[in-house]
């Protein structure tokens, strides 16, 4: 028995002792020396295991007598965090190394913190829930503060930490109400405790894990971590935070909801409702003021988890699938919009503030071209694909019953048109100011070409993700 | 020529791409090659567009040349033409060589000036010939785009403002129409515009927030669209973001808007709120006719006292666009008819009158009236062409602007005669502010220094219009050329109207039996 278990659980394994490999390696060998390579390495790991999972996974299991769960869901969820980690990492790796930044931690770090999200996506029980988020979790405070003599990179960290650690604990305290009165960790057995009118001590229980939740994919209220870190933690590693973290939270968010929670609806539907119509008001508002890149786009991903969670406070099935494919296409054009942050240099030195890119186009016209491709599609303006993203969650939370949080949330998409519409008139309207640097690294311009293309000719059939996404989704919901 | 209409819609796409891949370099010949790129793709979508003219069939009311392929979510990719899309699909074809043709000076990013436009082309026709509602709003919305750039872009000094403006106000009331949509594919299970034309949505009423709403679901959904056609349109109270554009957005620009970016919110009126949502129109019809009527003269006596040449226009384009929404909200023959007419014609006569102001800027660079008199001294052939748009504008019989306000005043005369009654001296106070505006910059004596060596129009701006002079004397003696091919279909979009309410009536009788 075991050994089907081991089966089922191998591409974490995998993927944990590669890491110990790679530590030890580039520990007894030339350290640092290693880093580009162990760097290009992981990525490379990254993408064979998306592909291998992507490819061979079939039907649904369960492993240690239902801890963890290997279904269509999670393998959508891990084939995504594989694909958007590896893309963040191959598009760090000349800026930190140019920086000095690139030890070779910092890959292992990453890979870790992927096992992590991994084995979170895949949670039947709230034990293996906690594992993986504290295993996430602990990397990525750590590269958060990967910049040791910068203050604002430590502060980041630091920050990171406290807080999360709040999180974790309100989480925990959640989950241990959770077990008190259901009697069982397992989802299998939650599900079952809720079935005929569930204990107010249960529904405490779900409040404290949603709010540790909601901490982890930044939605408001509880997103204050969100710019300062964002800030502070070098660029590459903002880009990661961006990215598959969000992904693996927003996908256990799900998970919990509906595998443990799935019976009673209607008493989170109010919550995460709650949850996602704060998060895109404030996003769209608290992002006007900003004049630093990064912490616009913290504002940004707060508001964009808003829209996130507006699929998913609809509570079915196919809420689920526009989740994941609202994920699936606000981590590309993450990818994008971070790979040409990463560009953003002059003499050398990284440049956040968002003044500097006055008359970019004029400069750089096919940069500043695919730069307002993205924001556009971060806006929800059609053509671009994050237009159906943005489609899709409102056709589920109509669905749902949810009226009026559809009309909140075109309202609030209107706000944040705004602020993406300010860079737009920085690159293209704005006065001459000092020139950015007009050199990109190619691996960076690949992929902001590569985003922005996607944005465009996605709108034919959204590269098939559809039938997928509808597929994982009805794997856990039923 | 099975997908012709593919064909058409996207010729000018294919030619932005040429231009943005194959053009290098920024010098006199390479602006003069992607001038020229620009104006063979436009002349070619417009040949093409011929084709659709030609295979159309105004006996036949449902939608010809139709084309199907699935997409995403249960949507389609489907296109096709009626009576009343056809011709604005030839009014966009005809006036885009037009308008390329009056950027011939711009000298500032000529290569992406082009590019903008053509793009704007494709969207246009794609918001007229797409029959799934969220093919539509793609078209409609995305259109948003190019417009802002060529605001921001190549506009006046004020430009930022306007183009931010121009953009947050359309985008918010078109979200709206968005969950409209939303709503609509949710009850009706699909997307298929002629499928929803025949669907019935909900009209039992209810309250919201304690507000009776009469026509219930029906009525939502026909607000939620109005939002987005009134802005467009714009109607009054929501008109604020036109002047600002107009004055603004360069010529080319000015002349895209008001011809044609104004007429989707008129033809969204037709393709969806009247046939989708009959017992919705009918509930709140008197409140568009009011707000038609008070746009018509308050806007006119707001054009009296401009300053600005592009303003005056801006809100002589807002007063036309009552008479416009007036007549489709009469839903009769007659008011459509005109309504339909009036949107062509005003095409033509606001776009040339936006080329008058733009050939006298070009030579002086201001839009102030007061910098200009006795231009008859120095350019006649400027003077005689400004007369007649300005005489079309004012509705001068024999010109196409007298049928279509002619006609919308019959159909409004039938439904509501002191709707008609206040309308109608909307005609008189344009005639004041349009022939004011004329003595004051062409007549009289030449005394402003700055004026003594300004030159008359050159050939090529005689050239852009030849076509529309010929369009609007055309149209205006023999009208019948426009209203054979809608007419058709208007009749049957105003017959099913009629039966939907018939229907309603009954229902609501027996209900309160």
């Amino acid at each position: 028995m075991v050994s089907a278990d081991i089966q089922i659980v191998m591409p974490e394994i995998l993927l944990a002792v590669y890491a110990m490999l790679a530590l030890l390696g580039a520990v007894y060998t030339t350290k640092d020396a290693m880093a580009p390579l162990l760097t290009w390495l992981t990525a490379g790991v990254f993408v064979l295991l998306a592909v291998w999972i992507g490819m061979t996974g079939q039907g649904t299991h369960a492993a240690f007598d239902g801890m963890f769960v290997d279904d269509g869901f999670a393998r959508f969820s891990k084939v995504t965090i594989l694909l958007s980690a590896a893309a963040v990492l191959l598009m760090s790796e000349g800026y930190m190394q140019r920086r000095g930044l690139l030890r070779f931690e910092y890959p292992v770090l990453v890979a870790l913190a992927v096992v992590g999200m991994m084995v979170m996506v895949s949670a039947g029980d709230l034990m293996a829930l906690y594992m993986g988020l504290e295993l996430q979790s602990l990397a990525l405070y750590v590269v958060a503060s990967l910049r040791r003599d910068s203050i604002k990179s430590t502060e980041a960290g630091l920050k990171y930490f406290v807080l999360g650690a709040l999180s974790s604990g309100l989480l925990l305290y959640g989950a241990s109400l959770t077990y008190g009165f259901a009697g069982t960790t397992l989802f299998s057995g939650i599900i079952e405790a809720t079935e005929n009118e569930p204990s107010l001590g249960l529904l405490f229980g779900l409040v404290f894990l949603i709010s540790g939740f909601a901490f982890k994919v930044s939605a408001a209220p509880f997103h204050m971590w969100t710019p300062d870190v964002y800030e502070g933690s070098p660029t590459p590693v903002t880009a990661f935070f961006a990215t598959a973290p969000k992904v693996a939270a927003m996908a256990l968010f799900a998970r919990v909801v509906h595998d443990a929670f799935g019976g009673i609806v209607g008493e989170w539907q109010q919550i995460v409702a709650f949850l996602s119509v704060v998060s895109m008001f404030l996003g769209a508002i608290a992002a006007i003021g900003q004049k630093d890149i990064k912490r616009l786009m913290a504002y940004s991903s707060i508001a964009h988890m808003g829209f996130a969670l507006m699929g998913l406070a609809a509570g079915t099935a196919f809420g689920v699938q526009a989740m994941l494919i609202y994920m699936a296409i606000y981590v590309t054009m993450n990818v994008g919009t971070f790979a040409f942050i990463l560009g953003m240099e002059r003499d050398g030195r990284p440049v956040t503030n968002i003044e500097s890119l006055r008359m970019y186009s004029k400069r750089q016209p096919l940069r500043a071209l695919a730069m307002l491709v993205l924001l556009f599609s971060l806006a929800g303006v059609p053509p671009m694909v994050g237009f159906f993203g943005k489609f899709y969650v409102l056709r589920a939370a109509y669905d749902g019953g949810l009226g009026w949080l559809a009309v909140a949330g075109v309202i609030a998409s209107v706000i944040g048109a705004f602020y993406y519409l300010r860079l737009v008139y920085y690159m293209y309207f704005g006065e001459e100011v000092d020139a950015l640097d007009g050199k990109m690294a190619p691996v960076l311009w690949a992929f902001l070409m590569g985003s922005a293309l996607i944005m465009v000719v996605g709108v034919v059939n959204l590269f098939g993700i559809e039938p997928l996404a509808a597929a994982a989704a009805a794997t856990l919901v039923n | 020529m099975g997908n012709i209409l593919s064909l058409t819609t996207f010729i000018p796409l294919l030619g932005a791409v040429i231009l943005a891949l194959f053009l290098r370099g920024d010098d006199a010949a390479a602006q003069r090659n992607a001038k020229w790129v620009a104006l063979v793709t436009t002349l070619v979508t417009f040949l093409t567009s011929l084709f659709i003219l030609a295979n159309f069939d105004a006996a036949n009311t449902g939608f010809q040349m139709v084309e199907t392929r699935p997409w995403l979510l249960g949507l389609q990719y489907k296109m096709g033409v009626d009576g009343i899309s056809v011709l604005f699909v030839m009014l966009t074809t005809f006036l885009m060589p037009l308008v390329i043709g009056s950027c011939w000076d711009v000298k500032v990013r000529v290569k992406e000036y082009m590019i903008a436009f053509l793009i704007l082309e494709t969207l246009m026709l794609g918001v007229f010939m797409a029959l799934d509602l969220v093919l539509f709003y793609l078209f409609f919305e995305a259109g948003l785009i190019p417009m802002f750039l060529i605001i921001g872009i190549w506009g006046g000094k004020n430009r930022i403002y306007a183009s931010f403006k121009f953009f947050l106000y359309t985008f918010l009331g078109s979200v709206l129409m968005l969950v409209a949509m939303v709503a609509m594919f949710a009850d009706a299970g699909t997307t298929d515009i002629p499928t929803l034309m025949t669907h019935t949505f909900a009209t039992e009423p209810f309250s919201v927030l304690g507000i009776h709403i009469a026509g219930g679901m029906q009525t939502l959904l026909w607000l939620a669209f109005f939002a987005s056609f009134a802005v467009k349109m714009p109607m009054w109270p929501v008109h604020t973001w036109l002047p600002d554009a107009h004055v603004q957005a360069p010529t080319g620009g000015s002349v895209v808007l008001a011809a044609i970016l104004l007429k989707m919110g008129g033809y969204g009126f037709l393709r969806f709120s009247l046939p989708m949502f009959p017992v919705g129109s009918d509930v709140m019809g008197p409140l568009v006719l009011w707000l038609s009527a008070i746009a018509i003269v308050y806007t006119s006596l707001v054009a009296l006292v401009q300053e600005d040449m592009k303003k005056l226009i801006a809100y002589s384009s807002v007063a036309h666009m009552g008479f416009v929404t007036m007549g489709i909200f009469a839903v009769n023959q007659q008011g459509i008819d005109g309504a339909i007419f009036q949107m062509i014609s005003h095409g033509f006569i606001s776009g040339a009158l936006f080329l008058c102001v733009g050939v006298i800027y070009d030579r002086m660079h201001t839009r102030e009236i007061a910098a200009y008199g006795g231009l008859v001294n120095r350019m006649p052939a400027y003077a005689m062409i400004f007369m007649f748009f300005t005489m079309a504008n004012v509705g001068l019989p024999g010109t196409s602007g007298f049928v279509g306000e002619f006609l919308t005043l019959i159909g409004i005369f039938q439904v509501n005669t002191w709707v008609a009654a206040v309308a109608t001296s909307g005609v008189i106070l344009s005639a004041a502010y349009a022939l004011w505006l004329y003595r004051r910059v062409v007549m009289g004596d030449l005394i402003k220094e700055s004026l003594r060596s300004i030159t008359d129009m050159t050939r090529r701006e005689r050239a852009i219009f030849v076509p529309l002079v010929a369009m609007t004397l055309l149209l205006g003696v023999y009208p019948a050329l426009v209203l054979d091919l809608i007419g058709p279909s208007v009749t049957a979009l105003v017959g099913n109207y009629d039966t939907a309410l018939a229907s309603f009536a009954a229902a609501s009788q027996f209900a309160a039996h």
